[in-house]
């Protein structure tokens, strides 16, 4: 089928009976997923980068606010920068009560993402295990249990032989740091990543939001009462009444653009997969004191997390030291994975706040609106964020949920401080 | 892993040092004097630029002492170092 064919042709519903007939049909009939639409003149809102944040929030501007004329603007291609990188790790076990809102916001969307989109992101609430390794993690994580018991977000404790019990391959004994017990989000789990950047690409597209791919922002316009009239790309000016930029590792490139200087810095952070191999390790566990974090993909492979770089950088590699160090901590964690060969190893560019928690909130320029800072683990926020960053941008103030990750609280002296965001040292 | 040139002590890989930041960020003389937005910039804002920047390294593992440099954040080559204390050498803004 033509592009251009398929751009006319309606969305095809997923189902049993849809699968039935492609299938008789040697499933060649399957129609193209979104539409690949030339820019138009002028939009109502403008989202610059189409990752699972920038995608969804153009999904929820369409199907919560009525807000259609939209366009999302990537660079590259969409779910190409983090969204494509993470681990895919989902939890809402954080601290502060802020924090366990907006996480559990996300989780609780998560839930039901597969069957909202109509497209299988393949959420697995498998578990998420975070292990203590020290009486300074016990105490600090089981505090986190009854501060998150409190805010309703599900959180339990293990003791060594219960953390066993639940993950068999693990290493408890035989090691510099024994695992002491670990807190457990039984909700936690993973989920298909370019899913769900293409799902809520799909949702968008459907409700007459336009994805211009290989579309570079390299400018954005004010006009004389300082708001903002439109964005330079590289296909052309592009006028629009309101900028969201969910940029990411970009953010603070993309914001100096309009002359707003941000609370961010920019720093690669890595993930290795191995070779892939049958179902060996069903839960996610993470481990901040001896840095690492695992889980198997449904393809098979084990999916390593590990650190970012000391300094900041653009260079999307980051140090071979630095994913030595986890693997080294993964080798004593799970002994049976030592001999696992490493397949593939990457970096993307995460921006990092100074107090670890995100800004979802107005600019001080009229008509700018900005989604930033999820540092080392935004994934687990996608929709989360992506749903109260569309009622910022439709209602022109904040979602409670997000009221509180405002750029004036750095001002104001009510920093979110989150240094256990990714529940590994930053 | 980036070999960095210690201005006091030469080439040494880079585990030996800690990451400092941005360089050239001077405390106000007057903090009082400086309103909350001023202060905010100066205690949160920084200019993450994607090219040459201006940064501080500590050599803590050898000689212990702080110096500057100025390294490409897109490919990391590190263009010089310099003395804590002496101006940024003079190297063009980066482009975007």
């Amino acid at each position: 089928m033509r592009p251009d064919a398929a751009a006319e042709a309606p969305l095809q519903k997923f189902s049993g009976f849809a699968l039935l007939r492609n299938a008789l049909g040697g499933h060649q009939n399957w129609g193209h997923q979104w539409r690949n639409p030339a820019p138009k003149d002028e939009y109502d809102v403008v989202i610059v980068g189409a990752g699972g944040h920038g995608l969804g929030a153009a999904y929820y501007l369409a199907k919560e606010h009525g807000i259609t004329n939209v366009a999302v603007i990537e660079r590259g291609w969409l779910g190409g920068g983090n969204t494509g990188r993470n681990t895919t790790i989902i939890r809402s076990n954080y601290l502060f009560d802020e924090s366990a809102a907006l996480y559990e916001h996300s989780v609780k969307l998560w839930e039901g993402l597969s069957q909202d989109l109509n497209y299988n992101v393949m959420y697995s609430a498998r578990g998420v295990l975070m292990l203590a390794h020290n009486h300074h993690d016990v105490a600090s994580f089981k505090r986190h249990v009854h501060s998150n018991r409190l805010n309703g977000v599900d959180n339990e404790w293990l003791d060594a032989d219960g953390v066993k019990a639940f993950c068999p391959p693990l290493n408890i004994k035989s090691m510099r740091y024994p695992i002491l017990g670990g807190a457990l989000q039984r909700r936690g789990g993973t989920a298909r990543h370019d899913a769900v950047a293409w799902g809520f690409a799909r949702g968008a597209s459907d409700r007459g939001v336009d994805i211009i791919q290989n579309c570079e922002v390299t400018g954005i316009r004010r006009g004389a009462n300082g708001a903002v009239e439109g964005v330079e790309t590289s296909r052309g000016f592009i006028r629009a009444k309101k900028i969201g930029v969910s940029a990411a590792g970009h953010t603070s490139v993309v914001m100096s653009m309009a002359g707003v200087r941000m609370p961010l810095e920019s720093y690669p952070l890595q993930a290795l997969v191995s070779e892939p191999v049958k179902p060996a390790f069903d839960s996610v566990v993470m481990s901040n004191t001896i840095h690492a974090y695992i889980s198997q993909s449904d393809k098979g492979e084990m999916v390593i997390g590990a650190g970012t770089d000391a300094y900041t950088s653009y260079s999307q590699r980051g140090g071979l030291h630095i994913t030595t160090h986890t693997l080294d901590a993964i080798c004593e964690l799970v002994p049976q994975f030592r001999r696992l060969r490493m397949l593939r190893n990457w970096g993307g560019i995460v921006d990092v706040t100074p107090d670890r928690s995100p800004i979802i909130a107005k600019t001080p320029v009229p008509g700018l609106y900005v989604n930033c800072g999820w540092g080392t683990g935004g994934f687990k926020a996608t929709p989360g964020s992506a749903n109260v960053f569309a009622h910022t941008i439709a209602k022109d103030a904040p979602h409670p949920i997000n009221a509180p990750f405002s750029l004036e609280r750095f001002r104001d002296g009510f920093l979110i401080d989150e240094a256990a965001a990714a529940a590994v040292a930053h | 892993m980036l070999i960095i040139n210690c201005p006091y002590c030469g080439e040494r890989p880079e585990i030996e040092f800690r990451y400092g930041g941005e360089a050239h960020i001077a405390r106000p003389a007057d903090p009082s004097a400086l309103s909350d937005a001023e202060w905010t910039d100066f205690l949160y804002n920084r200019t993450n630029p994607k090219g040459k920047h201006a940064e501080r390294w500590r050599h803590i593992h050898g000689c212990g002492r702080y110096f500057n440099a100025v390294r490409d954040t897109v490919s990391d080559f590190f263009v010089t170092t310099y003395k804590t204390g002496e101006a940024r050498p003079d190297i063009e803004e980066s482009a975007r």
